[in-house]
């Protein structure tokens, strides 16, 4: 392995890695850099930190073995042809078991189809795209799909919250973020609540003033803002500076710690529906949050604690399987019973690689996130 | 008051804001394009690293507000400079677009250095003590005043700076010919430097005040930024300042008033559909003139 | 037996591009992957070879296929901003246009699941629905040029990419996933052939001749009696028609597209490769795009990795402990620091101006070497 002769010109001709038996080598896809690159940096400390636990302990229980993790991260830059570049590097050249990511859905859309003919286990923590896993047995995910959490923040906006008319800002270069404004709005007037007004921006937008005009002139009981933790602040703050009192509702975008600092007291009482309440979380993600906190020094945010529970998926069933085998796993992960991650008890159902999942409703208090609602609909 | 002319009153403060913004940076933007001709592409970039610059002024240095402005646009000027030194002045008299692509490769490597350093992005704490006055429905923040006014006044101070000063004349001159004018003793060199250390100082504002209106920052805040402050540049006419600040408000107003009157979901397609009318129908620009082309 | 000696050997190309066929169905069909070859691999000191490694994995096949059809849009793309001298943005817009009408045709219309044949008349479409839009850009070339051309071609892509949002039948910003897989290497190596070739014959045609006048006066070749119009017409949609055929083939080597994949990003991407290349020059282009795709896989930190472990671990571990492992995100650092270091010194790029004389036509080469000597001209129509 030390001498390559020919290693200079052919680099890219000759698979290049070593083999495997020692170790499980674990692929992920992440956007390192690009325009959501603060998840890919989340997505790095999450799987690091999954990985050192295990190796801390001596390794993975496989079999009869004691197997070490090593996970070979590449950058996708959050862009759908790098991330299928990255997809065929991870399993051709580095031959790895399976793959955790991408994160954004447009980039795991160009991962699932090269995986699925590959037969590689591919489990997104993020991707909250129902087409993504449809029509795949290989593909699987962590997180829940957009209609599930459009139709949980609407009956929660009718409901508890009693608000007659609504009002959306969304994204709408976004799939994530239309997703669930769409699903939200076809599920709320199902329910009986009139939206008044329906408005879009364009990625990198910073300014929302002429949209949230237009919003404050419909009057709406509530407005619901489906968008990434590091927009909601600013649509906010710019909310109240014109005077608009109506209060916000969120979805599980929001669910980062930074939302906290970059918005500050200006989001207080404010509900957004997530996968877990930190106050009122299971030991695992008490210990989950804890140790983030002290190797990285903030407190993780959704896809963190989404990247780790899909590691900690493939860990159970690996060790499920016996086997570092690619099949074994796949039919291990659509088996395995109910598995207790940071973010909430999942399951596979049948012949879906979606989990079913429970979703809670959080209120900002006194830059908290404090428990306030189970939703199950 | 009615209100529909509250919400019609409401959009066009809206857009005067915004224009402002976009202004801001232009007039940065218009000053190397127009004096070098030279698409400066890393400009979005230096704009963003001004923001940074305000940011550990503000937060690690816990200045208040007008050393925090000073500190932001001292170095990016100095960045900008030094950008010039390094990368830009040895091609000066290459063909124009190795210099484009020259402050392309610059602009990305200034964006993944800082996301490097800075991973997430950042919160720029309010500087300014921001009032709001509501008028009859109508609100104005202290802030979009300040922003109007510096805008306005700094277009004015360029102005002066490029028709009426001797250092006004020699840029004007460089941007005229850049072969002779410095047998006449005109210094280049330094010249060149000056006009980029005013533009970048001025991105290095701009970057302050767009973080202080929109107080999340991060590495990649720039790049459209610098996209539309190049529309705002040409659209007025290139090279013109006065040009530049009209391109500016004609951005944002037409970015407001697509929103405000049309379905949100087509501003893009409106916006830019008009833009290209308006270039169709001012092929020079707004307040451009063709120039003499010698056969 | 040195470059002007093979230089001189224009029979190589058709030779080349025969050879390069045959790779291209021999590694589709994986012929490489036998006995023979992994003796061969074994007898020159690639012992992990004996494992169940193929020569031209999926990997290194997906990446040629990314050569490819950045050529492709690298060869097109130069024709209006390096040959022509303007500076068009719209290129990632055009792609769009090529890939949204070739999927849409695929998944809709031709039953390629049945007539896999069917899929060149996809891309053909794609190209061509892709040069009829081009005449959008095309016709206001003709009054209005340099950097405000540059803003209407901008603004033909953000039109685009709002057009495409908005139309929830064909995804809208979820854009069209399941997309048949039909790109195959002797597809792409084929269409890359023909762009190639196409921009090459019309560079040096008469209209090529125009296109070169254009950019060095307007003016005075249309008093020279040159069509002007008609001239940016072909050059527009030839452009535009190559952009479309490489986002019919990126369409469907991907299978899966989204207004987002054809962004401005995508246009400075292969503005990148154009003028890395260098302006006004096919193998410049070649190189351009072929140094650029495979420079960022290189630089992945367990390719680089490999590429050193042959360096004696006095420098490999220092190397690994500061250089390496911070690549993840370095490589976007270094990258660009490349970039403008290879402008520095090659500041029209690495083949500016220049051919490889393979490329140029008999006729001209013994006219007399047609070394452009007015190349520090280009850019002139925006002059002052």
């Amino acid at each position: 392995m030390r001498i390559r002769p020919l290693a200079l010109a052919p680099l890219l001709l000759l698979s290049a890695c070593k083999p495997t038996g020692s170790e499980l080598k674990i692929g992920v896809s992440a956007p390192l850099t690009g325009d959501i690159s603060a998840l890919g940096q989340s997505t790095k400390n999450a799987i690091l930190l999954a990985q050192d636990e295990v190796n801390a302990g001596g390794g993975l229980k496989v079999g009869d073995k004691v197997l070490k993790v090593r996970c070979i991260i590449e950058d996708d830059e959050n862009k759908p042809e790098s991330t299928a570049t990255v997809f065929q590097k991870l399993i051709n050249q580095d031959r790895v078991l399976a793959i955790i990511g991408s994160q954004s859905s447009k980039c795991s859309n160009a991962g699932a189809p090269i995986a699925e003919s590959a037969k590689v286990p591919q489990i997104t923590p993020w991707s909250t795209n129902p087409n993504v896993t449809k029509g795949r047995s290989f593909v699987f995910r962590a997180c829940f799909i957009d209609p599930f959490q459009g139709r949980v923040v609407a009956q929660f906006a009718a409901g508890k919250l009693k608000a007659k008319t609504a009002a959306v800002l969304y994204d709408v270069a976004s799939d994530y973020n239309k997703g669930i404004a769409e699903v939200f709005k076809a599920n709320y007037e199902k329910l009986g609540g009139k939206i008044v007004a329906f408005e879009t921006y364009t990625t990198n937008d910073k300014d929302f003033s002429a949209q949230l005009t237009k919003i404050k002139d419909a009057k709406p009981d509530v407005i619901f803002l489906p968008n990434y933790y590091s927009e909601v602040p600013l649509q906010v703050q710019q909310a109240k500076r014109l005077g608009i009192t109506a209060p916000f509702i969120g979805s599980d975008s929001w669910g980062s710690n930074e939302l906290l600092t970059l918005g500050g007291a200006d989001l207080n009482g404010y509900y957004f529906s997530t996968h877990y309440a930190a106050d009122n979380a299971a030991p695992v993600a008490k210990k989950f949050i804890a140790d983030y906190e002290k190797a990285y020094g903030t407190k993780p945010d959704d896809v963190a604690a989404l990247t780790y529970d899909a590691f900690g998926l493939l860990f159970d069933s690996i060790q499920s399987a016996g086997k570092a085998d690619r099949e074994a796993i796949r039919a291990a992960l659509s088996t395995l019973p109910s598995y207790k991650g940071v973010t909430g008890d999942m399951k596979f159902q049948a012949d879906s690689r979606d989990p079913i999942k429970s979703a809670v409703i959080l209120q900002i208090k006194d830059g908290k996130f404090t428990y306030y609602t189970n939703a199950n609909p | 008051m009615s209100e529909s002319i509250v919400y019609w009153l409401q959009q066009t403060l809206n857009a005067l804001q915004l224009g402002s913004i976009y202004a801001l940076i232009a007039l940065g933007y218009t000053m190397v394009y127009g004096i070098l001709i030279m698409i400066n592409f890393a400009h979005g970039d230096v704009f963003m690293v001004g923001a940074f610059f305000c940011f550990l002024a503000a937060v690690f240095l816990g200045l208040p507000f007008a050393p925090t402005l000073l500190l932001a646009m001292l170095g990016a000027a100095l960045l900008g400079v030094t950008i010039e030194r390094l990368a830009y002045k040895p091609l000066r008299h290459a063909p124009r677009v190795s210099a484009i692509i020259t402050a392309l490769g610059v602009g990305i490597f200034l964006e993944n250095f800082t996301l490097a350093l800075a991973p997430y992005p950042k919160n720029i704490p309010p500087l300014l003590e921001n009032i709001t006055w509501n008028l009859g429905g109508v609100s104005l923040s202290s802030l979009q005043v300040i922003i109007i006014l510096l805008s306005l006044g700094l277009m004015f101070l360029l102005d002066y700076v490029v028709h009426r000063t001797p250092v006004g004349m020699a840029m004007r001159a460089i941007s005229w010919d850049k072969t002779f004018v410095p047998l006449m003793g005109v210094p280049l060199d330094l010249i060149i430097s000056v006009t980029f250390a005013i533009g970048a100082g001025l991105a290095g504002a701009a970057g302050t005040m767009y973080a202080l209106a929109y107080p999340v920052i991060d590495p990649y805040m720039g790049i459209i930024v610098g996209w539309k402050a190049f529309i705002s540049a040409v659209v007025g006419g290139i090279g013109n300042i006065r040009g530049a600040m009209i391109g500016a408000f004609i951005l944002g107003g037409v970015e407001i008033m697509v929103t405000a009157f049309f379905p949100s979901t087509y501003r893009d397609f409106v916006a830019f559909t008009l833009l290209m009318l308006l270039i169709l129908a001012r092929p020079y620009g707004i307040l451009g003139k063709p120039r003499t082309q010698k056969v | 037996m040195g470059w002007e000696w093979l230089m001189a050997q224009r029979w190589l190309l058709p030779v080349l591009v025969a050879v390069g066929l045959v790779l291209a169905f021999a590694i589709e069909y994986n012929l490489f992957n036998n006995e023979y070859v992994r003796e061969v691999m074994m007898y020159v000191g690639i012992p992990e070879y004996t494992l169940e490694y193929t020569l031209f994995n999926k990997y290194v096949q997906l990446v040629m296929m990314y050569v490819g059809i950045n050529i492709i849009l690298t060869v097109s793309l130069n024709l209006v901003n390096g040959y022509m001298g303007e500076f068009s943005l719209a290129h990632a817009g055009f792609m769009a246009v090529g890939a949204y009408t070739a999927a849409l045709l695929t998944q809709k219309v031709l039953p390629v699941a049945v007539y896999p044949g069917l899929f060149p008349l996809a891309v053909l479409a794609g190209g061509l629905m892709a040069a009829l839009l081009g005449l959008i850009v095309a016709v206001p070339s003709f009054k209005v040029r340099g950097d405000y051309l540059a803003i209407i071609t901008l603004a033909f892509l953000m039109i685009v990419k709002s057009v495409i949002e908005n139309i929830d039948t064909i995804g809208g910003p979820r854009g069209i996933p399941g997309i048949k897989k039909l790109t195959t290497l002797p597809w792409v190596f084929f269409w890359t052939v023909v762009s190639i070739w196409v921009v090459r014959n019309f560079v040096y045609s008469k209209y090529g001749r125009g296109v070169l006048s254009i950019r060095e006066d307007e003016i005075a070749s249309d008093l020279m009696s040159v069509n002007t119009r008609r001239v940016k017409f072909l050059a527009f949609m030839v452009s535009s028609f190559f952009a479309g055929v490489a986002g019919g083939l990126f369409a469907h080597l991907l299978q899966f597209i989204s207004p987002r994949v054809f962004d401005i990003i995508k246009t400075t991407d292969v503005l990148i490769m154009v003028y890395l290349g260098g302006i006004a020059s096919i193998g410049g282009s070649i190189l351009g795009a072929t140094v650029y795709t495979v420079l960022y896989e290189i630089l992945r930190p367990s390719n680089f990795a490999d590429l050193v472990s042959w360096l004696p671990a006095v420098v490999l571990d220092p190397l690994n402990e500061y250089f390496i492992r911070h690549l993840g995100v370095g490589r976007m650092v270094i990258m660009p620091l490349l970039l403008v270091l290879v402008m520095l010194y090659w500041p029209r790029g690495i083949m500016g101006l220049r051919e490889f004389r393979w490329f140029i036509p008999k006729r001209d080469l013994e006219a007399h070497h047609r070394q452009p000597a007015h190349g520090g001209s280009h850019g002139a129509a925006h002059g002052h």
